[in-house]
């Protein structure tokens, strides 16, 4: 196997007494695409949010390139591991002001939005670019995935740490989003990919393997 | 010895205690049932006011700054609990982030004006350290109680916005921005609304409490200004840096949000 891009060692997180999972471990090489699996209630949520370190972990740790992460490498190491939390979350403003808002960040200095390439991306996914100008509050659900999505795409990570990334789209949205995930896969190589999805054909299409968080692997 | 003003005789207070009539009257005939609570309220308040005139006037013959120092930091723990206690969420070390920032604000704005501005001799001279301190304090509280309240609700209430900023890879500076900005924003607005009123609406306490000490109005409301604008920057001051530590508290070094930090107080609202 590569070596990995993103591991877990020995992850424990649990409430109260509670342990969700224990002693976890998860490797995902470089090309990898692993589909996070196991019943509801089983932290495959929880498991993202930890990868991602949003959440402090009781026990054990995440690595990137075989290294622990200092803390003031956390917002780098976060560049290029992205999260998306299965509700998006967009500024009050118009849909440019939130893909642009990104780009302000000292971590993506150097860095341009890239309007072009926005309408691009916004086009695969069957919206027009009159989106950019209506107000994010306004979008559905679904609208406001495809968004989030487009948002974690531009700032082209290495890893996207997906959470039921297509819940909320109907079925020809969620189809073209699957389609962008995989250009984007494909644009590079190296690039990683972890999900999870209550739809197992969308695991099929996407994963090419499975770790269930109940015995990690 | 005239003092310029008249003197209240304990027969006096009693004659002035006999306006309850119209409460105890009310709540009988009513049947409000708050008689006691009443009663209670009234004895409380004449005991705490006597005694703390008594307090007063052993400080002011002792003319020692050791004592003011005292009452002044008393008063200030006070105020930081006080500031707390009126919050809907906890974390834990609230408490001394709001002393360290009510102590802060109030002592280096009062030292300020006391020192630099009045020039008050010496700087410990309780006539004019311990009322003008105390209501400095009184508002630095409200400041500090209104930019924490502001600040936890916001952090609670945009958890998802502010975690997928940190998601993108904004530091928890820059993710913790808006809602400090918005804290203090939120929480300058009292002081610049009794600002703007002063003088229309109301007559300030201080400035009346003076002009019955005898004091000429055109002296008195100097006096005023002059607290008004200690109140402001205390006010901001103090506001600033609980926000500042509260910011500390709920966005951690490896730049998560921790809202599992923020507990709701028992017995708020």
């Amino acid at each position: 196997m590569n070596e990995a891009l993103l591991s877990a060692h020995g992850l424990g997180r649990r409430f109260g007494e509670r342990w969700i999972w224990r002693g976890l471990d998860l490797a995902v090489g470089a090309g990898e695409r692993v589909a996070l699996t196991g019943p509801t209630g089983s932290g495959k949520s929880l498991l993202l949010r930890a990868l991602s370190l949003l959440d402090a972990a009781d026990e054990g740790e995440v690595r990137f390139l075989g290294r622990p992460i200092e803390p003031q490498a956390v917002p780098g190491f976060r560049a290029q591991v992205v999260y998306l939390a299965q509700r998006p979350a967009l500024a009050d403003s118009t849909v440019e002001e939130a893909l642009r808002s990104a780009f302000a960040y000292s971590i993506h200095k150097g860095r341009r939005f890239d309007r072009e390439r926005t309408v691009r991306l916004l086009g695969a996914l069957g919206r027009e670019a009159g989106l950019l100008g209506s107000p994010a509050k306004g979008l559905s659900g679904g609208e406001g995935q495809l968004v989030a999505l487009v948002r974690a795409l531009l700032l082209e990570p290495r890893v996207l740490l997906l959470d039921e990334f297509t819940a909320s789209m109907d079925r020809d949205a969620a189809e073209r989003a699957e389609g962008l995930v995989r250009d984007w896969l494909d644009a590079e190589a190296g690039r990683a990919l972890v999900l999870t999805s209550h739809d197992p054909s969308q695991l099929d299409r996407l994963a090419t393997r499975r770790a269930d968080v109940r015995g990690a692997a | 010895m005239n003092p310029g003003y008249l003197q209240i005789s304990l027969g006096q207070l009693a004659l002035a205690a006999g306006l309850l009539a119209v409460n105890l009257g009310l709540s009988f005939a009513l049947k409000l049932g708050i008689e006691r609570r009443l009663v209670v309220a009234a004895v409380r308040m004449s005991v705490q006011l006597l005694l703390i005139g008594y307090v007063l006037e052993w400080i002011f013959a002792l003319d020692h700054p050791a004592p003011v120092l005292a009452v002044a930091l008393a008063m200030a723990a006070m105020a930081g609990s006080a500031a707390v206690k009126r919050t809907s969420h906890r974390f834990a070390g609230i408490y001394w982030d709001s002393l360290v920032s009510v102590l802060g604000a109030a002592f280096l704005v009062s030292g300020v004006a006391f020192a630099g501005i009045i020039r008050v001799e010496p700087w410990y001279e309780p006539q004019y350290v311990i009322p003008m301190l105390g209501m400095v304090l009184g508002n630095t509280l409200n400041g500090i109680s209104l930019g924490l309240e502001n600040f936890m609700e916001g952090v609670a209430e945009r958890r998802g916005f502010i975690e997928s900023q940190l998601a993108l890879g904004a530091s928890r500076w820059e993710a913790a921005h808006p809602e400090i900005r918005r804290a203090l924003r939120v929480g300058m607005i009292p002081t610049i609304n009794s600002m703007m009123v002063m003088g229309l609406v109301s007559l300030p306490g201080m400035m009346t409490g003076q002009i019955l000490g005898g004091v000429r109005p055109a002296d008195a409301v100097r006096y005023q200004v002059v607290i008004m604008f200690m109140i402001a920057s205390a006010t901001a001051l103090g506001m600033f840096c609980v926000v500042l530590l509260a910011f500390r508290r709920l966005f951690d070094a490896q730049h998560r949000l921790r809202t599992d930090r923020l507990v709701v107080a028992s017995g708020s609202k």
